[in-house]
């Protein structure tokens, strides 16, 4: 088992040195350069802008400054933002945990909603329920959320004046009446990305139990005399979420869209609102910087896919 | 079975073109088939509604703000009085033909790319599909934002405001899309390569691109009709998405992402103008989304329908 974590922790720093090469390629490409305010600047005499142009070593062949910026980015230099006159990573940090609860909470609410209505769809497939869940989670998974966000916001907020719809990070009240307000005010987005999620997690469910259900494991436990509930909880599900775990995985960059999105209607305090405002505001250095964090955190949650695939299925490490 | 068929050749039981049989088994899936219905209605209003509903996208009219839907204007108007009916004609174009040439970058891109990799038995198929790999695991809508970000001037002074996106969002969006695809020809390229038919169109003296072109691609192509249906929903979802965020197309290209980015600020006085367009994408997607299912019923041929 050592070995297989340490064999996908080698997989994973390959992928994410190809992402930083991607990004990195992607800047240099791009038109425009940091600097050309300096240049156009009538008050910074040009042999100024020049030596600022050789001291960020602007001017050196592209794989040196690929080195450099990965070697700053490795240190935690991830430099300065224009806009918040306060270090990247010091921006991202104070953001970061926002997304992750809303993230984290979206993604219990889906599991809680997909795994009980996949599998008790998988137990009766082409039922009247079956079809029903079906049809929700295709509708569901083809209403984009900005959209399921307008409405949520119209129904609850506009029409019922149930729920907030700006999420507020000064709350004025204290103790147990916070922590009601915090999860008050994060109903919403974390229903809105949590539904989403659920409609194709519920599908992957489904499709992963009518694969298991019709082995002939299955039929020897219940030739056994062992219960449906038994059958179903202890000897389909157990193998039937091994698949599940990987593609939950695979879904997490668009969970990261889901979540930059939801975060911009309901103006949560998260790194993906950041990023909007950084694209607007003209903030390369964070917008570098939280597009890389985004990439991170899907190869980190990869890497715990893979290790969790292999505790749950012990075949795989072995191989 | 197929011993069966031969002793008793059965009436019922004709034989049709591939593409007539294909039509046969869509037809069982009656989701699909509205759907497809639906959609022919919505492109149709798109591409003949400018003939049939004259009002200008642009015409403000400030008698007329925020009015919900009545006979002069069915879908209420903007802030400006702009008609949204109209403005939403204008912008499901926009809407549908992203979705259609991002979808054909990406499956172009895909199957290039997949095909490569499954021809080939060195080095090449395994840094293909690495490279795939790497991009499944990029994070695309803050990469698609990057992107849109950084190019976004630059292609603007060469193609035009609303070209210069037009081709950026394309492009962008079925760079980031071709995975799925040449991962699923791969797979297939992989298992046709060593059947029989292959052997013999080589015995043959078949080239190798005759027999990727004559003879593997065609049976091959069944998973890509259906991953490329479902990547027109997909990049509806992504353009709309951007527009949504305000990074999309110009303000005054009033695509349905767009219509919503403007709208969710009224949603209490004028919630009409949120619900069209956003039921609009909606309809789109949904459609495209069941027609792909019901195309995998139909051109799956091991599934028994």
């Amino acid at each position: 088992m050592g070995q297989y974590i340490l064999r996908r922790l080698l997989i994973a720093v390959p992928s994410l040195l190809g992402i930083s090469l991607v990004l990195f390629i992607v800047l240099a490409l791009a038109p425009g350069d940091p600097f050309s305010e300096l240049a156009t600047n009538p008050n910074v005499p040009p042999e100024v802008g020049l030596a600022l142009r050789a001291k960020f070593g602007l001017d050196d062949p592209i794989y040196l400054r690929y080195l450099h910026w990965l070697v700053a980015m490795a240190q935690g230099d991830w430099g300065f933002s224009f806009v918040s006159r306060i270090n990247v990573d010091t921006l991202i940090l104070q953001r970061l945990p926002t997304t992750l609860y809303v993230i984290g909470s979206a993604q219990v609410l889906a599991l809680l909603i997909a795994i009980p209505v996949g599998v008790y769809a998988a137990t009766r497939p082409y039922s009247i329920f079956d079809q029903i869940a079906n049809a929700l989670a295709f509708i569901g998974f083809s209403l984009p959320t900005f959209f399921t966000g307008i409405l949520f916001i119209l129904v609850f907020s506009v029409t019922l004046d149930w729920l907030p719809f700006v999420y507020s990070t000064d709350i004025k009240a204290t103790g147990i009446k916070w922590v009601g307000e915090q999860i008050r005010q994060a109903i919403m987005p974390v229903m809105v990305l949590g539904l989403f999620q659920a409609a194709s997690m519920t599908r992957f469910v489904r499709s992963a139990m009518l694969d298991v259900i019709r082995l002939d494991y299955v039929t020897t436990a219940r030739s056994k005399g062992i219960g449906q509930t038994r059958v179903i909880v202890k000897h389909v599900m157990r193998n039937a979420m091994i698949p599940v775990v990987t593609l939950v995985a695979l879904q997490l960059p668009a969970v990261f869209g889901g979540a930059i999105v939801t975060e911009q209607i309901f103006r949560i305090p998260g790194i993906g609102s950041l990023l909007i405002s950084s694209i607007l505001a003209n903030d390369t250095p964070v917008v570098m910087a939280v597009t890389f964090v985004f990439a991170c955190l899907v190869v980190l949650f990869n890497l715990v896919a893979d290790v969790l695939y292999g505790w749950l299925d012990p075949r795989i490490a072995l191989r | 079975m197929a011993g069966s068929t031969l002793v008793l050749p059965s009436a019922e039981r004709r034989t049709y073109s591939p593409w007539r049989e294909t039509w046969r088994r869509y037809r069982r899936h009656k989701l699909a088939v509205v759907s497809v219905v639906l959609l022919l209605v919505l492109v149709a209003a798109v591409v003949l509604g400018p003939f049939l509903w004259r009002v200008g996208i642009n015409e403000i009219d400030f008698n007329a703000r925020l009015e919900g839907p009545s006979l002069a204007h069915p879908f209420g108007t903007d802030d400006l009085g702009q008609d949204i009916l109209a403005r939403m004609i204008y912008g499901g174009r926009i809407s549908l033909a992203v979705g259609l040439a991002a979808m054909l970058v990406s499956v172009i891109v895909g199957t290039l790319i997949g095909a490569l990799a499954g021809m080939s038995r060195g080095a090449l198929g395994h840094a293909l599909m690495w490279l795939t790999d790497l991009f499944l695991s990029l994070p695309q809508l803050p990469l698609l934002l990057l992107l849109i970000y950084l190019f976004r001037d630059g292609l603007k002074a060469v193609f035009g405001p609303e070209g210069g996106i037009f081709i950026l969002i394309v492009v962008v969006i079925g760079g980031l899309r071709w995975m799925p695809v040449a991962r699923l020809v791969r797979a297939q390229f992989l298992s046709l390569r060593e059947k029989e038919f292959v052997e013999a169109a080589r015995a043959l003296g078949a080239s190798r691109t005759r027999q990727v072109v004559r003879h593997i691609l065609p049976n091959a192509i069944g998973p890509v009709i259906i991953a490329g249906t479902i990547d027109v929903a997909a990049a509806i979802i992504a353009e709309s998405t951007l527009s949504f965020l305000g990074l999309g197309f110009p303000p005054d290209t009033p695509t349905w992402g767009r219509l919503l980015y403007d709208a969710k600020d009224y949603l209490d006085i004028a919630a009409h103008w949120a619900l069209f367009p956003g039921g609009a994408i909606f309809i789109a997607v949904v459609a495209i989304n069941f027609i792909g299912d019901g195309l995998r019923d139909a051109l799956d041929a091991r599934k028994v329908i």
